[in-house]
């Protein structure tokens, strides 16, 4: 087990800066999940630090030692793959021991622990079987199993559940979640599902261009995002132009909305569709606006409504049994708790 | 759907194409234990041709040298075959497209234009004639082939797993040896075998790279043909025919090739 330190990593190919001068900590122990839209260096950043790219600037640390000369074999890391990389041509047992072997523990000791990492993902029964006759969960169990048998001191994983079904992934994020408590390894994983994400991970990185954007624990990024791009990459986010009049943002459509504590400089402002709430606001202070229906979306505990108010679109999610019978097409009334509005500083 | 009669079709066309190809081998095998010298009927059992091939030493040796160079040249091409292939896998370099579209045309260059251009090569380096010579020409003939069957079966490995295997504390050789080759094994057979054949079947750039009095078995048939032929051949040949389909069906049996997987 051991830290990673990452600092002012650039990879660049042809035209495009592939990572961008990225820099960052992560601690002993720590489950990191790195986040970004498509080619945004997120597993750019996790086979660099694997050492399959050679970055053209920077220096990455394992446990306080710079291992930019280190060939990928010898910098101790463990990796999962997306597909999941098993080889076919071995058994269950014979993949995961195959870190054990090539580092020659010795036959028993090599048994003990390919026993002792199988009944960890609790595929104890199933050591002679060959990965395809296996099913998804079952192969993702044994990636990850050949993965931390060889106690490396950094565990990377790419994408690692985006090949299960959706009722499986929700199973095996509580596994990983408990198999990484277990074994305390730092573990730093790839994936462009943001539930996963928030879910898993102590801290999240967000990556745009190749460059970091934002790094915090979830709820911090998710309720204080540091840009317009974070608030609506993570989670989705209505976005107010900082339009401010006597104190108050000026809504679309001509209402006003009282400031949130730190709202000075703001660039804009962020609203989360769950914030918000069907109906004339309480109280003599109005933090709301009418909108048109253009939309209602039916997703069995919620349903989403999207609005339209001088000329731009809004959505509002709402329990749908707190929902009035709405036809397409009319005003409603929409409104929120002023801590609900989300400031977002100038870049 | 389709009609029984098309079944029935095509199980005689199977059968013809069957007949085609194995009537002549055949007819020759059958030549070969029959007494008379020059084809007669009813056929009588004899296995005089088979004993003048023991008392042939020239038919022998010539056998023997023809097996020791379809065996080197087996060997050195596939070596040399594979490691190429997986290095073309592996790496991105300047001119490997330029590299890769030249292997090809040596495949479809007349054997008569490559062994004119091969002895005169081998004497103007100096090297003249003789087994060497032909172990060289047969390695050049042979290892396209095997680059193109080992490439194949290449294309549906994931180098995901090299990776894998790397990351894992493994060596290039480690990964190569434990990851790669168990998985192209089957094409790397195949690539043998066609080594082994074209080499042991190889007559025109054997004829023009054999020395007098050093010649492969397809050089010395070729000759004894022309100076008469006797049934002596035919026990020869049903020998060679009886020994590569062996080693064929073997190899098919273990390596999977030409269906499943």
């Amino acid at each position: 087990m051991a830290e990673v330190t990452v600092e002012n990593l650039t990879k660049i190919y042809g035209a495009t800066r592939a990572l961008d001068d990225v820099s960052l900590d992560f601690a002993d122990g720590e489950f990191f999940g790195l986040l970004g839209p498509s080619g945004s260096g997120k597993t750019t950043l996790l086979r660099a630090i694997a050492g399959f790219i050679a970055p053209e600037s920077g220096r990455i640390r394992i446990g306080g030692v710079s291992v930019e000369r280190l060939p990928v074999e010898r910098r101790d890391i463990g990796m999962m793959f997306q597909s999941y990389a098993l080889f076919p041509n071995m058994s269950v047992a014979d993949n995961v021991g195959f870190g054990l072997r090539v580092r020659k523990v010795g036959r028993a000791e090599e048994a003990r622990r390919i026993g002792e990492a199988l009944e960890l993902v609790q595929l104890e029964n199933l050591g002679q079987r060959r990965p395809h006759e296996l099913s998804g969960g079952q192969r993702q169990r044994v990636a990850l199993a050949r993965a931390f048998v060889t106690n490396p001191r950094v565990l990377l994983l790419d994408e690692p559940l985006s090949a299960l079904d959706k009722s499986l992934r929700l199973d095996m994020q509580i596994e990983l979640k408990r198999i990484q408590r277990e074994i305390g390894i730092t573990t730093i994983f790839v994936t462009h599902d943001q539930d996963e994400a928030l879910t898993l991970s102590d801290r999240i990185g967000i990556l745009r261009d190749g460059a970091l954007v934002q790094a915090g624990p979830p709820r911090e990024v998710y309720g204080r995002p540091g840009s317009v791009f974070v608030a609506s990459f993570l989670g989705e986010a209505n976005i107010f132009d900082a339009e401010i009049e006597a104190g108050k943002l000026r809504l679309p459509g001509g209402g006003f909305a009282r400031l949130p504590p730190g709202s000075e400089g703001a660039a804009a402002f962020a609203l989360r569709p769950e914030s918000i709430e069907i109906g004339p606001a309480p109280g003599p202070e109005a933090d709301g606006f009418e909108a048109i229906l253009i939309q209602r979306v039916y997703s069995g505990p919620v349903s989403t409504l999207i609005v339209e108010a001088g000329g731009d679109r809004f959505r509002a999610t709402v329990k749908d049994t707190d929902l009035p019978d709405l036809v397409e097409g009319v005003p409603i009334a929409l409104h929120w708790d002023p801590s609900a509005l989300i400031p977002i500083p100038k870049p | 759907m389709s009609a029984p009669w098309l079944a029935r079709l095509g199980k005689a066309w199977l059968g013809l194409v069957l007949f085609f190809l194995y009537a002549p081998i055949l007819i020759m095998a059958l030549m070969s234990f029959n007494a008379s010298q020059y084809y007669q009927l009813p056929f009588e059992f004899s296995l005089d041709w088979y004993r003048a091939l023991a008392d042939n030493s020239n038919i022998q040796s010539a056998a023997l040298r023809s097996v020791l160079i379809a065996l080197l040249t087996t060997l050195i091409a596939t070596l040399l075959g594979t490691a190429a292939s997986i290095a073309l896998f592996r790496h991105e370099f300047r001119g490997k497209a330029v590299l890769q579209v030249l292997l090809f045309p040596p495949i479809a260059i007349p054997w008569l234009i490559t062994g004119t251009a091969m002895l005169i090569f081998f004497f103007g380096i100096g090297l003249g004639r003789g087994t060497p010579s032909i172990i060289i020409g047969h390695v050049a003939l042979a290892l396209p082939y095997v680059i193109v069957v080992v490439t194949a079966r290449l294309a549906s490995f994931d180098p995901l797993l090299e990776d894998a295997a790397r990351v894992l504390g493994a060596g290039p050789w480690t990964v190569t040896r434990r990851v790669t080759l168990p998985w192209i094994l089957p094409g790397v057979i195949a690539g043998a075998l066609f080594a082994f054949a074209i080499s042991f079947d190889q007559f025109v750039v054997s004829y023009f790279l054999a020395e007098p009095g050093d010649t492969t078995l397809p050089v010395l048939i070729y000759t004894s043909i022309r100076k008469g032929f006797t049934p002596e051949i035919n026990a020869i040949s049903t020998i060679i025919i009886v020994f590569s389909m062996g080693v064929m069906l073997v190899a098919a049996r273990f390596s999977n090739f030409g269906g499943g997987r």
